[in-house]
C-alpha cells in the first residue's frame, strides 16, 4: 500500500477531475446537469473538503464555519464595487480575509478541545452573524445584503468614499475603460463567469482544492492532523506542540470555507449575513459526515447529494404531488399529499433534519464507509467463490 | 553525575498525600527501578517528570534544566520519553505510522509544517521505522491498524515509539504487564540491549524477575515516599521492604 | 439608579428563562453526559404546547342566528367557545388564564415527550463521541421545529397572559424611588415562576434519595454505577424532568415573546453559553449564569452603552462566554473533573 499509494493517488485524482469536467454530460440523466445547479455542487465541495481537513482529519468540530463563507462572500462583493469585476482580485483576497478571519478565531477557539471548542466556534459565528446585521451594516448592508450595483457617474464619483449602497466604483475597470451597460457580470479576464464557463471556474477550483486536501492528508502534516484526532495527549508526549497544526487545519479549512463564498458571489454578486448563519454552518457538517468525514471523497459527495435533494425536494410543490398521486382514490391522494407535502418544498428542511438523524444512527462512518464495506462484501464473495472453485477443480 | 534529580516533590491529590517529600537521584546510563506496592504514587511521580501533573512544592531536575512548567512536548524534546501503564498508542493509525510520528517530532521539531511532503519521501525515517518494528517483532504487521494489536503488541509498539526518538531518558511504567513469559524476556533482552546505546531508564515493574535482571539500583516507595534505596542486592534483604509490601497488601 | 434598577429588572425574565434551560441541559449533561442541541426545540415544543392548549381551548361553537342579517344579508354566525358553552362564566375565566393553565398541559406533554426521547434515542448515545451526540440531536432539533412549522406556521403567533397581569407594576412607588420604574406584571410573574421551578429542582435534588444519588452521579458516573443503582431507569426520569422544566419555561415565555418555530435554537445557542460561563455540571453555575448574563444583556442594551460600543447588546453574551473560557475554563462554578478533555 505504500509504495503504490501515490499511484493510486494520481488515478483517483484523473478519474476525479474527468467526472468533475464531464458533469454536465454525466449528470443529464439525473436532471442535475444545469449551470446553477452544478455550480452549487462544486462549490459546496469546496468548502466541504475545506471542512473536512478541519473535522475529518483532527476531529475538531467547529459549529461555526459559516461564518468564512459569508466573510469571504462580502470581501469578494467588494471588490467587485471597488476594483473590477475581475473574479481573480476577489477570489484571491476572499481567501486572503477568510484565512485571516480564521487565524484570530482559531487562535482563541483552539485554546480549548472537544465540546467546548463547538461552542466557542458557534459563540464566534454567531457574533459575525449579529454584528453583520448590526453594527456593521455599512459593510455588509445589512438585511439587504451587499450587491453590485451600477456605476457611479463620474462627476460624483469624488463624494464616494466608503458607502456605497446604491452605486459602484470600480476603479480598475474604470481605468481600463471598461464599458458597463446596467449591473455588469463577473468575468475572467473578459469570459463571463455565468452557465458553463461559471461552472468550469468553480470545477477548476475544486480540482485544485481536492488535489490540495489529498496532498495534504497524505503528508506528515496530515499524519500529525490524524494522530490528534486518534490521541492528542499522546501525541504532545510524543513531542509534538499541537495547537500550530491545528490552527494551520483550521486556517486552512477557513481559506477553503471563503473560496467557497467567493464562488458564490462570482456566480450571483451578493451576500447577505443569513450565509453566516449556524444552519448553514450546521449543512457542511451535515454534507460531511454524510459523505463520510475524513475521508477524501465522501465530502464532495455528500455535498453534491444534499444539494441535489435541496434542489428536487424544494421544488415540488403541492401541484407536481397531486400528478403524482393521482393514480389513487380521493381520500387516499389527499392523505399522501398532505403527508409528502411535509418533507418537500418548503419542508425541505424536515427532510434534511431526519437525513442527519438517519446517518447520524445508523451510519456514523457516512456513505463511504458504507461504500467501502459493500465493496469488502462484494470481494469477499468473489475471492470464497474462487477460492471453492479451486478446491472443487 | 545525577541525570535526574527530584528534591523534596509534594502532590496532593485532595486529602490525598500522593508524593510526600519525595527526593530521588537518577545516575546518567543506569536502569533505576522503582518498586512500591499498589497506589503508592509511582505512576504519579512520572506524570510529575512528564509535565501531565504539576507538583505543589519540590523541583525536577534534568540536567541542570527544570521540568516543572513545561509543557509535556517540550519536555519530550529535551530527551524524555514515556511507556504508559496502559498503552497510549495512536489506534487509528498503521503500526509503521505510529512509529514514524515520534520519529518526525525527534526530527523535525515540535512543530514545522511540511503538508506537501509525502510521508514515504523520507526514505531514512521509513527505514528506521521498519528497522525498529523488525527489533520488536512488529514489521509483519506494520500495515495493519494499531488498534487491532494484541494488548503485549501494543506494549511492544509504544516502546518502539519511544526508542525511535533515542530519548536520553526513557520512562517505563510496568512495561512487561500483560505479557507473556516469552515476550517478557524478549522485552528484557531488548532492554538490556538499549542500555548498551547509554540510554537512562526508569523503570516501574512488579514482576521482580524483570527488576532483578535489568535495574542497577532500585529505589522502593511507599505512601509516596522513599523508604528504601540500593543496589539489587542490597534491597533483597531489607526487611524494610518486605515490610512495606506486605504492609501495603494488609492496608 | 432608576435606569439601573430597570436594567435589572428587564434582565430578571429573560435570565430566568437561560436559567431555566441551562439547568435541564446541564442536568442531563452532568449525569447522563449528553449534550443535548435539541434542549432548546424542547423549550420550543413547551412553548407551542401553550399555543395549543390555547387553541384547544378556544375552540368555537358556530351558531347561525337567522334573525339577525350581516351586511351580506346572510344569517349571522354566532362563534362562543365551547367552554364558555359549557362552562359560562367560568370559561370565560379559564380562557383569560389559558397560558398558566397550559402549564398542567405541557407537563405531562412533555414529561412523555422527554421519556420517549430518551428510551428511543438518546440511550443509545451514551457510549458515543460528543460529537455524534451533538450531531444527532442537532438533527432532531431540526426535525422538530419543522413540524411545529408545518403545522404552526411561520410567524410568531402571541399569546396574552390574564387580564389581571396584563398592565405594568410600578415597582418605583414600592421602593420609593418614583414614577419611573415600570415593569410588565408578567414579566414579574415569571421571574417568580422561574426562581419557584428552580428552587423546587433543587430541593428535590437535595432531600429525596433520587436526588441524592442523581448529585453522587453528577460527581462520579461511574461510582454509582458499580453502586449497583439502576442507574438506566434515573437516567430516564432526569431526562424528563429536563423536559418538563424546559417546556414549563417555554410555555410561561409565550406572553413576553410571541413563539415561533425556530425561537429554540435561539435560546439552545444562548443556552448553552450560560451552561459554559457557569461551568459544566454546575446547577447552581448555571442559574447564576442564567440570571447574570440575562441582566448583563439588558444592560448592554442601554442606549448610553451602544452609544459607547456600538454593536455591544449582539456579542455581550458571547463575548463573556469566550472570556470566561479562556480565563476560567472551568467556568463560574464548574467543578474539577467534570468534562475536561
Ligand atoms: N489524577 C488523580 N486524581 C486523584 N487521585 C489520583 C490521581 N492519580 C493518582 N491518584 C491517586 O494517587 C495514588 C497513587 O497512584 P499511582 O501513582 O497511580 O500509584 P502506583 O504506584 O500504583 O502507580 C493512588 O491512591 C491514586 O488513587
Ligand atoms: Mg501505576
Amino acid at each position: 500500500m505504500f509504495g503504490n499509494s501515490s499511484r493510486a493517488d494520481w488515478i483517483m485524482l484523473i478519474a476525479f477531475s474527468a467526472f468533475v469536467l464531464a458533469a454536465p454530460i454525466l449528470l443529464k440523466p439525473f436532471g442535475a446537469a444545469y449551470p446553477d445547479l452544478l455550480q452549487k455542487f462544486a462549490i459546496y465541495g469546496i468548502f466541504a473538503i475545506g471542512f473536512n481537513i478541519l473535522f475529518g482529519l483532527t476531529g475538531y468540530l467547529s459549529f461555526g464555519h459559516a461564518a468564512f463563507l459569508g466573510v469571504g462572500s462580502y470581501a469578494s462583493v467588494w471588490m467587485f464595487k471597488l476594483f473590477t469585476m475581475n473574479v481573480i482580485p476577489a477570489v484571491l483576497f476572499s481567501i486572503v480575509v477568510a484565512g485571516l478571519f480564521a487565524y484570530i478565531i482559531g487562535f482563541v477557539s483552539l485554546r480549548r478541545s472537544g465540546i467546548y471548542f463547538s461552542i466557542l466556534t458557534l459563540a464566534f459565528a454567531q457574533m459575525s452573524y449579529n454584528l453583520a446585521y448590526s453594527v456593521l451594516t455599512p459593510i455588509t448592508n445589512g438585511e439587504t445584503g451587499l450587491q453590485v450595483r451600477q456605476l457611479v457617474p463620474a462627476d460624483r464619483a469624488a463624494d464616494y468614499v466608503f458607502i456605497l449602497r446604491d452605486e459602484d466604483l470600480r476603479w480598475v475597470d474604470q481605468a481600463f475603460g471598461v464599458v458597463e451597460e446596467g449591473i455588469p457580470i463577473t468575468n475572467l479576464f473578459g469570459m463571463k463567469m455565468s452557465g458553463y464557463p461559471g461552472f468550469y471556474f468553480c470545477a477548476v477550483l475544486l480540482i485544485l482544492g481536492f488535489f490540495i486536501a489529498m496532498r495534504i492528508a497524505r503528508s506528515n502534516f496530515g499524519m500529525v492532523l490524524k494522530a490528534i484526532k486518534s490521541n492528542q495527549n499522546r501525541l504532545s508526549y510524543t513531542g509534538v506542540n499541537t495547537r500550530p497544526y491545528l490552527l494551520a487545519a483550521f486556517v486552512i479549512s477557513g481559506m477553503y470555507a471563503g473560496l467557497a463564498g467567493a464562488l458564490l458571489a462570482v456566480t450571483d454578486p451578493l451576500a447577505g449575513a443569513e450565509r453566516m448563519q449556524w444552519t448553514a454552518s450546521g449543512e457542511v457538517v451535515l454534507m460531511t459526515i454524510l459523505g463520510g468525514a475524513g475521508t477524501l471523497l465522501g465530502p464532495v459527495l455528500g455535498a453534491g447529494i444534499i444539494k441535489y435533494f435541496e434542489n428536487i425536494f424544494s421544488s415540488i410543490n403541492d401541484t407536481v404531488l397531486e400528478n403524482v398521486f393521482s393514480f389513487l382514490p380521493t381520500t387516499l391522494q389527499e392523505i399522501s399529499i398532505a403527508v409528502t407535502s411535509m418533507f418537500v418544498g418548503e419542508g425541505w428542511h424536515l427532510t434534511l433534519g431526519l437525513m442527519f438523524m438517519i446517518i447520524v444512527i445508523f451510519l456514523p462512518g457516512g456513505l463511504m464507509q458504507g461504500l467501502n464495506h459493500l465493496i469488502g462484501l462484494f470481494k469477499r464473495k468473489i475471492s470464497t467463490k474462487s477460492v471453492s472453485a479451486d478446491s472443487s477443480g | 553525575m545525577a541525570i535526574l534529580e527530584v528534591a523534596d516533590v509534594n502532590k496532593r491529590f485532595g486529602g490525598l498525600h500522593a508524593l510526600h517529600h519525595l527526593n530521588l537521584q537518577v545516575e546518567e546510563g543506569t536502569t533505576h527501578a522503582i518498586i512500591g506496592p499498589n497506589g503508592a504514587g509511582k505512576s504519579t511521580l512520572l506524570n510529575c517528570f512528564v509535565g501531565r501533573l504539576i507538583p505543589e512544592t519540590g523541583s525536577v531536575t534534568f540536567n541542570d534544566a527544570s521540568l516543572l512548567g513545561l509543557k509535556p512536548h517540550q519536555i519530550n524534546q529535551l530527551g524524555v520519553s514515556r511507556v504508559f501503564q496502559t498503552p497510549e498508542i495512536f489506534e487509528d493509525l498503521s503500526v509503521l505510522e505510529n512509529v514514524m510520528i515520534p520519529a518526525f517530532a525527534k526530527a523535525d521539531g515540535a512543530f514545522r509544517i511540511n503538508a506537501w511532503q509525502r510521508m514515504e519521501s523520507r526514505a531514512e525515517i521509513c527505514d528506521e521505522a521498519k528497522h525498529i518494528l523488525e527489533e520488536m517483532g512488529l514489521v509483519e504487521q506494520r500495515e495493519v491498524l494499531s488498534s487491532t494489536l494484541s494488548r503485549g503488541d501494543k506494549r511492544r509498539l509504544e516502546l518502539a515509539m519511544c526508542l525511535i526518538q533515542h530519548p536520553k531518558l526513557l520512562l517505563l511504567d510496568e512495561p512487561t504487564a500483560g505479557m507473556s513469559r516469552a515476550d517478557t524476556n524478549n522485552t528484557i533482552e531488548l532492554l538490556k540491549g538499549i542500555s548498551e546505546h547509554g540510554i537512562t531508564k526508569i523503570i516501574i515493574e512488579h514482576d521482580m524477575h524483570v527488576v532483578f535482571s535489568l535495574a542497577d539500583r532500585i529505589s522502593v516507595l511507599a505512601q509516596g515516599t522513599v523508604i528504601a534505596e540500593g543496589t539489587p542486592d542490597e534491597i533483597k534483604g531489607d526487611p524494610k521492604v518486605i515490610e512495606a509490601y506486605l504492609g501495603g497488601e494488609l492496608g | 439608579m432608576d435606569a439601573i434598577i430597570l436594567q435589572i429588572l428587564n434582565g430578571l425574565d429573560k435570565g430566568g428563562a437561560y436559567a431555566l434551560i441551562a439547568l435541564g441541559l446541564t442536568l442531563t449533561f452532568g449525569t447522563l453526559g449528553v449534550v443535548n442541541f435539541a434542549h432548546g426545540a424542547l423549550f420550543m415544543l413547551g412553548a407551542f404546547c401553550a399555543v395549543s392548549f390555547n387553541k384547544l381551548i378556544s375552540l368555537e361553537q358556530v351558531v347561525l342566528d337567522a334573525t339577525q342579517k350581516t351586511a351580506w344579508g346572510t344569517a349571522l354566525e354566532i362563534r362562543t367557545p365551547y367552554i364558555e358553552v359549557w362552562f359560562g362564566d367560568i370559561g370565560t375565566v379559564l380562557l383569560d388564564y389559558s397560558v398558566p393553565l397550559s402549564i398542567l398541559f405541557a407537563i405531562p406533554v412533555m414529561l412523555i415527550f422527554g421519556v420517549v426521547m430518551e428510551r428511543g434515542l438518546i440511550k443509545h448515545f451514551y457510549n458515543r463521541p460528543h460529537a455524534d451526540q451533538i450531531l444527532v440531536t442537532f438533527g432532531l432539533a431540526i426535525v422538530l421545529q419543522e413540524i411545529i412549522k408545518h403545522y404552526f406556521g411561520a410567524n410568531p403567533i402571541p399569546q396574552f397572559a390574564p387580564d389581571i397581569v396584563a398592565g405594568s407594576a410600578n415597582i418605583g412607588l414600592w421602593l420609593g424611588l418614583g414614577d419611573s420604574v415600570v415593569y410588565p406584571w408578567w414579566r414579574l410573574v415569571y421571574f417568580a415562576f422561574s426562581a419557584i421551578v428552580i428552587f423546587g429542582v433543587f430541593a428535590f435534588l437535595q432531600f429525596t434519595t433520587f436526588g441524592m444519588v442523581v448529585r453522587a452521579g453528577m460527581r462520579d458516573r461511574e461510582m454509582v454505577s458499580l453502586l449497583g443503582i439502576n442507574i438506566e431507569r434515573r437516567f430516564t426520569i432526569i431526562f424528563g424532568l429536563a423536559a418538563v422544566v424546559a417546556g414549563m419555561a417555554g410555555a410561561m415565555y409565550t406572553p413576553i415573546l410571541p413563539p415561533d418555530y425556530h425561537m429554540g435554537m435561539d435560546f439552545l445557542v444562548l443556552s448553552f453559553v450560560v451552561v459554559v460561563v457557569g461551568g459544566m455540571g454546575s446547577l447552581g453555575g448555571a442559574v447564576a449564569a442564567g440570571f447574570l448574563l440575562g441582566v448583563l444583556q439588558s444592560f448592554a442594551s442601554m442606549n448610553e452603552i451602544k452609544s459607547i460600543i456600538p454593536g455591544i447588546d449582539q456579542i455581550i453574551i458571547y463575548l463573556v462566554a469566550v472570556v470566561i473560557l479562556l480565563t476560567l475554563p472551568r467556568g463560574l462554578m464548574g467543578r474539577k473533573g467534570v468534562m475536561e478533555d
